[in-house]
């Protein structure tokens, strides 16, 4: 996928004043939150087992080819074709390869958050091959010719209104009003797709080395389908999606349907091991994975390498106070939220994604729903200083940061400066006590609200003027 | 070199062996062939009951009966409450239950794009979670549970086990390697992709109704 992450400022500016996306977020907003919070309360050790996921995670990166060697030959011995991919390129070309020395007009799909990084659908189309997205909102995003705005729920910014014109023009039916009903027309038009289809997509929530098995986890029962209806399947994902046992699943599964919408498990959760068996009335005649690793390996040997322990659960986002006000599409590219500051810019490269590791408060939210733990702040500040050593900052930035670093190391010069300026600000805001506009890079400040004024002296006056009257 | 050497070669050097890895340590070999148990939630809950009210949170119904032979005619009783055609397809090992007795007509066979009623036995339960676990195989079609409208699943009450650990667990010491698929299936299909509003019957089964079985 195309990055846009460049425009955040402009784009976040907009979405900000965008009445209806703001009326989808503010509706959304509390969904996930409120019933993840709910559920965890289910697990008296939640946090035991938080940190064991995140030691397993741990675990595994650090004996990645190890467990990826052991995944790949459990899954060449139950039949399953694997694929390696170094490019965005190389995973697309595959899957057309593989489309077309089996005769494949027409393709179902089931969310991949992967496709979207490569841009799976555009260049399969592009080679007359027709690509069915089936995830409710995934269909919803792809009608719209949009891309999706959230990991797990990616036609969240629009609202029940938008859906209804859409499916009305592009179903060429009555308009329907009702979230059921529309569900239940999409139902109706996808299903004979599901059963004509010549190969299924499906991404794949975790490998298991184990066992070589491939897993999804749904609610909605098209991922099952498409592992089982069409006579090639093809699954797409990453290295980092590789866990050991079957043991260590369970242990995620406590925590990815719980962290992600609130459940305390999905509905369908398939896993796959090869193509259909002998005698079997259903399953592919052919199985194909395609590992792919693209930033991956660079993150892995990078400072930022926690953040590979991800099982995108979308919590981060979720709970993002930033995310909450702008939505999924600000942030320009597959991922948004936290994790999205962090992976866009270690994936596609820092100069691209300049603004991302700034886009948050820092207040931590993200840290303490993480289910495998990642420190997102402690990344995203890291980021920021790579940005300054990469001399990436705007100007202003950086002659602010020197002109502070210059005064704080001169204690009796910095006593001076900030008194003259405690003052001259409680002359600029006179008898209202409110600055209403300022210069330079603090006008981005008052243009949305006013900066209350000093009371004309410092904290260091007030606090060597308390320690005399205490003595006394 | 292959993409695969490539990309090994990247995370061995990423992982700087002898640095990274040895310091969180941990044998794969053993790791994978023994696969230790993680720390476990309370589990002192009565497994039945437990499921049972899982299922039920999951928005599955429920009924129990004493034994498989009145599988038919809980079929049907569930079916005529609810305005439910009474043809439906089951997996072979339903094949010798007397179905046309209680006004069903039965078919052994696989489901196809229009059947409404799916029958399936499953292979455990798990109580944790109030979920059915189904191994594909000659004798379970997997599109049984999937392309009706209806699934219809019986679960024998001594095969309910407690966590996702133990269904592993029975798998791996009665069945060896895995199927070509194990569905773990909880509830009707759902979503809420439009203003977060829960709808049953995205894709696959509207209903699911779970007949526990005593012996
Ligand atoms: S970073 Fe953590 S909270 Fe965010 S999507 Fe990944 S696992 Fe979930």
């Amino acid at each position: 996928m195309e990055i846009t992450s460049q425009d955040f400022k402009a784009v976040s500016g907009a979405k900000l004043k965008d009445e209806k996306l703001q009326k989808a977020l503010f509706q959304a907003k509390d969904g996930f939150v409120v019933s993840r919070a709910k559920v965890i309360k289910d697990l008296d050790n939640f946090e035991t087992i938080r940190q064991a996921a995140s030691d397993v995670r741990d675990h595994c990166l650090a004996h990645l080819d190890e467990y990826l060697e052991a995944w790949e030959s459990q899954a060449k011995a139950s039949g399953t074709v694997v694929h390696w991919a170094e490019s965005y390129e190389e995973l697309n070309a595959l899957v057309v390869k593989i489309a077309q020395d089996n005769q494949v007009k027409k393709i179902i799909k089931s969310k991949s958050m992967v496709g979207e990084e490569t841009g799976l659908n555009k260049y399969v189309e592009g080679h007359g091959i027709e690509v069915k997205e089936t995830d409710l909102g995934e269909y919803i995003i792809q009608q719209a010719g949009e891309y999706p705005s959230h990991i797990i729920a990616p036609a969240t910014h629009k609202s029940k209104e938008d859906v209804s014109d859409l499916f009305a023009e592009k179903h060429q039916r009555p308009r329907l009003e009702d979230a059921e009903k529309l569900t239940h027309e999409a139902r109706e038009i996808l299903r004979p797709h599901f059963l004509d289809a010549d190969m299924g997509i499906t991404g794949a929530n975790f490998m298991i080395a184990e066992t070589g098995s491939t897993v999804i986890v749904t609610n909605e029962g098209n991922g099952r389908m498409t592992t089982t209806m069409p006579r090639v399947h093809v699954a797409i994902s990453s290295i980092e999606k590789c866990i050991p046992t079957l043991d260590d699943f369970a242990l995620m599964m406590r925590l990815l349907p719980r962290s992600a919408t609130g459940q305390v498990i999905s509905n369908y959760v398939s896993m796959t091991t090869g193509p259909k068996r002998e005698g079997d009335h259903d399953g592919p005649e052919e199985f194909h994975v395609i590992i792919l690793d693209v930033g991956r390996t660079r993150v892995l040997g990078s400072e930022l390498r926690d953040a590979l322990r991800c099982i995108r659960c979308g919590a981060c986002m979720n709970h993002c106070p930033v995310y909450q006000n702008v939505g999924g599409h600000a942030y320009g590219w597959v991922y948004p939220g936290p994790i999205g500051s962090v992976l866009t810019p270690a994936y596609n490269g820092i100069e691209n994604a300049i603004d991302l590791p700034n886009a948050a408060t820092l207040c931590n939210q993200c840290g303490v729903v993480c289910p495998v733990k990642i420190p997102l702040p402690d990344l995203m500040r890291k980021l920021r200083e790579k940005q300054y050593e990469k001399d990436l900052k705007s100007k202003t930035e950086k002659w602010s940061i020197k002109l502070w670093a210059y005064l704080a190391v001169r204690p009796k010069l910095y006593s001076i400066v900030t008194r003259v300026m405690a003052r001259a600000g409680k002359m600029l805001g006179g008898s209202s006590g409110q600055i209403k506009t300022m210069i330079f890079a603090a006008q981005e400040w008052t243009k949305h609200r006013d900066l209350p004024t000093p009371r004309g002296r410092t904290f260091r006056d007030i606090y060597v003027n308390n320690k005399k009257v205490n003595k006394r | 070199m292959s993409a695969r050497e490539n990309i090994l070669s990247r995370i061995r050097s990423a992982n700087k062996v002898g640095e990274i890895r040895d310091a969180i340590g941990g044998a794969v070999e053993d790791r994978l062939t023994t696969h230790p148990a993680s720390p476990l939630p309370d589990l002192t809950w009565n497994d039945t009951e437990r499921f049972k009210q899982r299922c039920e949170d999951a928005a599955s119904t429920l009924d129990e009966i004493s034994q498989m032979d009145d599988v038919p005619e809980a079929v049907s009783r569930y079916l005529t409450e609810n305005n439910l055609p009474t043809s439906l397809v089951c997996w072979p090992e339903f094949k010798k239950l007397l179905w046309s007795k209680s006004n069903v007509e039965a078919e052994i066979r696989s489901a196809l794009g229009d059947d409404k009623v799916g029958v399936t036995g499953s292979y455990c339960a798990v109580a944790e979670t109030g979920t059915l676990v189904l191994l594909s195989g000659q004798e379970h079609h997997a599109t049984t549970s999937l392309l009706p409208e209806t699934h219809i699943a019986v679960v024998r009450r001594n095969r309910i086990v407690k966590t996702m650990e133990e269904a592993w667990q029975l798998i791996r010491s009665e069945v060896g390697s895995l199927p070509r698929q194990v569905a773990f299936i909880s509830g009707p299909s759902r979503t809420a992709d439009i203003e977060m509003t829960l709808v049953y019957g995205a894709h696959g089964p509207f209903r699911v109704h779970v007949i526990i079985v005593d012996s």
